[in-house]
């Protein structure tokens, strides 16, 4: 019957396997155009993450290096602990602009001491090599050294941003020479100064710990808070989000009888989390801040405001790995006599953990990287002091680390440009490790039935 | 049971936060964006030499924050607004509406508005505000009647600017620097061109004048930009025909990019606006709750802190940043010691 057919069919086509035909032609010229888009896709997608890597590493990576300056400093008596006493009272009593004119001198010393001698250097010139920033060091330590006072100490200060950026290939001799913030003279100096080990740049720990620094020391601004801030309101999301996302999903799927209600609960969930993230940013003024009196810019108001717009993605997620549980589990643990909780917490739950734990994380992730709502409740802000240690740490004043990338960019000084990409890096390297979790939790624990 | 566990741990949380009316202990500011490096710069200065937590100090714009100040008295409503320009008189009234009764003026000193472009752009050196008017306002006054601007090239306003095409990025609406930019920029062009005094001539209202004179374009020829001066560097930098406007102290920050533009001969610098020869120049200010100050710990100090000579004067961390020291800083100094409100004050 089959070899009639065949025989048939060739006879009415006269065709051969051997010669391909107009419509298998046309068909496989589709497959491969079609094969040729998706790899143009791939192409596409692949090019734009190495220009956004590439660009991303090329300007952070010099956030993680740092220009420092050692000197000798005079701890002059007269000008730190002008009554003799040291008394610590009377010795705070002295501001950091008392302080400057000995650094200043320090730096000009040194200068002298390398026979630094440039046509045209002056005085101003030479101050500017120093940080701001370290006026407010040398206040500290003779603060908590008082019998210090009277020595020359060694010290370290950061170099000015525009120094700094000399060493890291930002600021040129061609750009000092139209920069009114620094003068080729002093590239001058601080070449002489690397060439006789008084002026060396290194790993800057001090970008993850350090607070935020004001405009005219970018030098010395760090991410810490923003680090410590973020990590507040991920525990916060965490302790929230999962318990109550994890309730509300086991009962919707085990308990629950499907009627109206739920459906509508249903319907609202999904719309939820699709709802954009500025809403739950107002959501969060009007009751935290407004209604329940939370304070402004404090973790604890940014880590409700993301555990709301957490929940559904942890919701859903949760009903589609006890839905994944298949139901002759539960039935044979009913069918042994386990009561509806036991069967729950004791064989659905413990099988569904794997996807729960992926969705939340992921969940967690996305947290991480959202800076809208938290422009609402005064958390895009300067916050120079570090929270407390948690619970009261949470009601103090912190930045995210999204929200500090953001403050970098607003900046007027270049140098905060590249600060701003190495808080990117520094972030990216967070989602990154959040997101490996989520797989290996995945891979090591999922179940398939 | 960790999930028990958790869950308690959540409550314990929730029920902390409910009973969390602690007393706030750091000063919370927000406001103008031109005035926040400036208050970024005292907040760090007033961290480093006092016991007193550093503020936080936030941005947004000038409008949104004296809206945030005046949104009532108490713990989780902020002490002090920056503004780029004077308090208005509506916002009073909404203070006074809400509770906010006392306020203290305080300012700081002086900012300059500037035209700048790309450093290696068309030759934008020197402007005036007739100029500017001629090129950027919506309607301009031609063969005795208001007619739609339609110059697409500055060499038409005037064959000394350069042969290159229009664009202007200006601040937004949202911007305190905006109102100044129009004041003392098109509306100043307008009446130096004559045309405010023929368009009256003609019969005109005096709010229709008005209008005419403070309109901007909208074709595309002037962009208004609701960000800070970094997103107009941007556009510059990518357009290098444009030209900005800045602050003194961005442009100062920023002169290995930008160049800068003369406004009637003079040109800007910290010197010529004190000497009030640069015309676009505009007070600073900030406003502080008065109810607040036996509050929050520090805020007087801080007040005290940042108008104080070491700080504000001539020679201070702010003039060197760019801000143009106020000649009479000893008035306001001890205006803020006395407290005195501006219905008391001046």
């Amino acid at each position: 019957m089959t070899d009639v057919t065949v025989a048939e069919k060739t006879s009415k086509h006269a065709s051969s396997l051997h010669q391909t035909d107009v419509r298998t032609k046309r068909r496989n010229a589709s497959e491969a155009r079609f094969r040729f888009y998706g790899l143009t896709a791939i192409a596409v997608g692949v090019f734009a993450l190495i220009v956004l890597m590439a660009s991303i590493l090329s300007n952070g990576i010099p956030a993680f290096f740092q220009t420092y300056v050692i000197m000798n400093v005079d701890l002059k008596a007269d000008v730190l602990d002008p009554k003799g006493n040291r008394d610590p009272d009377d010795i705070a009593k002295v501001m950091t602009f008392g302080y400057t004119p000995l650094i200043n001198e320090a730096t000009k010393t040194l200068v002298a001491e390398i026979g630094g001698e440039v046509p045209g250097l002056t005085d101003k010139m030479v101050n500017n090599m120093i940080s701001r920033e370290a006026a407010g060091q040398l206040r500290r330590f003779v603060l908590a050294h008082p019998d210090e006072i009277g020595k020359t100490v060694k010290f370290e200060f950061l170099a000015n941003g525009r120094i700094d950026g000399y060493f890291k290939g930002r600021v040129t001799r061609e750009s000092a020479a139209l920069d009114s913030n620094v003068s080729v003279e002093q590239l001058d100096i601080a070449d002489a100064l690397k060439r006789d080990g008084h002026l060396e740049t290194r790993f800057n720990f001090a970008f993850l710990t350090n607070p935020d620094a004001s405009d005219q020391r970018p030098e010395a601004a760090g991410i810490g808070v923003a680090i410590l801030g973020s990590a507040y309101m991920m525990l916060i999301v965490l302790g929230l989000a999962l318990p109550i996302g994890v309730a509300a999903s086991i009962y919707l799927e085990e308990f629950a009888k499907t009627n109206w209600l739920t459906d509508i609960i249903e319907v609202n969930i999904s719309n939820l989390a699709a709802v954009p993230s500025i809403v739950f940013g107002i959501l969060g003024l009007a009751i935290f801040i407004n209604f329940m009196h939370l304070p402004q810019s404090a973790p604890i108001v940014g880590g409700l405001v993301l555990t709301l717009m957490t929940l559904p993605t942890i919701i859903i997620s949760t009903r589609a790995a006890l839905k994944s549980v298949p139901n002759s589990i539960r039935d044979a643990a009913l069918g042994i006599g386990a009561s509806k909780m036991q069967t729950v917490f004791h064989h659905v739950l413990p099988l569904a953990m794997p996807g729960i734990l992926t969705g939340t994380i992921i969940g967690l992730a996305q947290a991480l990287g959202e800076t809208a709502p938290l422009l609402l409740i005064g958390m895009v802000a300067f916050v120079k002091d570090f929270p407390a240690a948690p619970p009261e740490g949470f009601f103090d004043p912190a930045t995210a680390l999204p929200v500090q990338v953001y403050n970098f960019t607003q900046r007027s000084d270049p140098a905060f440009y590249e600060r701003a990409s190495g808080a990117i890096i520094v972030l990216l390297i967070f989602l990154l490790i959040m997101n490996a979790l989520a797989i290996v939790l995945r891979r090591r624990f999922e179940r398939r039935w | 049971m960790s999930f028990v566990k958790l869950s308690a741990s959540a409550l314990a949380i929730a029920a902390v936060s409910a009973t969390a009316a602690a007393a706030r202990d750091q000063i919370q500011i927000a406001g103008s964006s031109t005035v926040l490096p400036y208050a970024e710069i005292v907040a760090e200065l007033f961290g480093e030499n006092f016991d007193f937590p550093t503020p936080v100090v936030e941005s947004g714009g000038s409008s949104a924050g004296l809206k945030k100040f005046c949104e009532g008295v108490g713990e989780n409503t902020i002490d002090i607004a920056n503004a780029s320009r004077p308090i208005r008189e509506k916002e009073v009234e909404t203070c006074a509406a809400n509770g906010v009764k006392d306020i203290i003026q305080v300012r700081i000193g002086y900012d300059g508005i500037v035209f700048a472009s790309a450093i290696d752009g068309p030759a934008y050196t020197a402007f005036n505000e007739d100029q500017i008017y001629q090129a950027l306002a919506k309607q301009v006054w031609k063969d005795g009647k208001l007619v739609e601007n339609t110059a697409t090239k500055w060499s038409e306003i005037d064959s000394a600017l350069p042969d290159a095409e229009i664009t202007a990025f200006v601040p937004g609406t949202k911007h305190g620097t905006r109102e100044v930019f129009v004041e003392k920029v098109i509306a100043a062009g307008c009446e130096k061109s004559g045309a405010e005094e023929a368009m009256t001539a003609a019969g005109m209202s005096k709010e229709d004048v008005e209008a005419a004179c403070t309109t901007l374009r909208t074709d595309g020829r002037s962009v208004d930009i609701d960000g800070d001066y970094t997103e107009t560097l941007a556009r510059i930098e990518s357009n290098p025909n444009s030209i900005g406007v800045f602050g003194l102290s961005f442009y100062e920050n920023n002169t290995a990019k930008l160049k800068v533009a003369t406004m009637d001969g003079v040109s800007p610098s910290t010197e010529t606006i004190a000497a009030g020869e640069y015309p676009v120049s505009r007070p600073l200010f900030f406003y502080i709750k008065k109810a607040h100050i036996s509050e929050v710990p520090g805020l007087k100090e801080y007040a005290a802190f940042f108008v104080s000579d070491a700080v504000a004067g001539p020679g201070g961390p702010l003039a060197t940043y760019g801000l143009v020291p106020d000649p009479e800083l000893a008035n306001t100094q001890s205006e803020v010691e006395a407290e005195e409100t501006m219905a008391s004050g001046s």
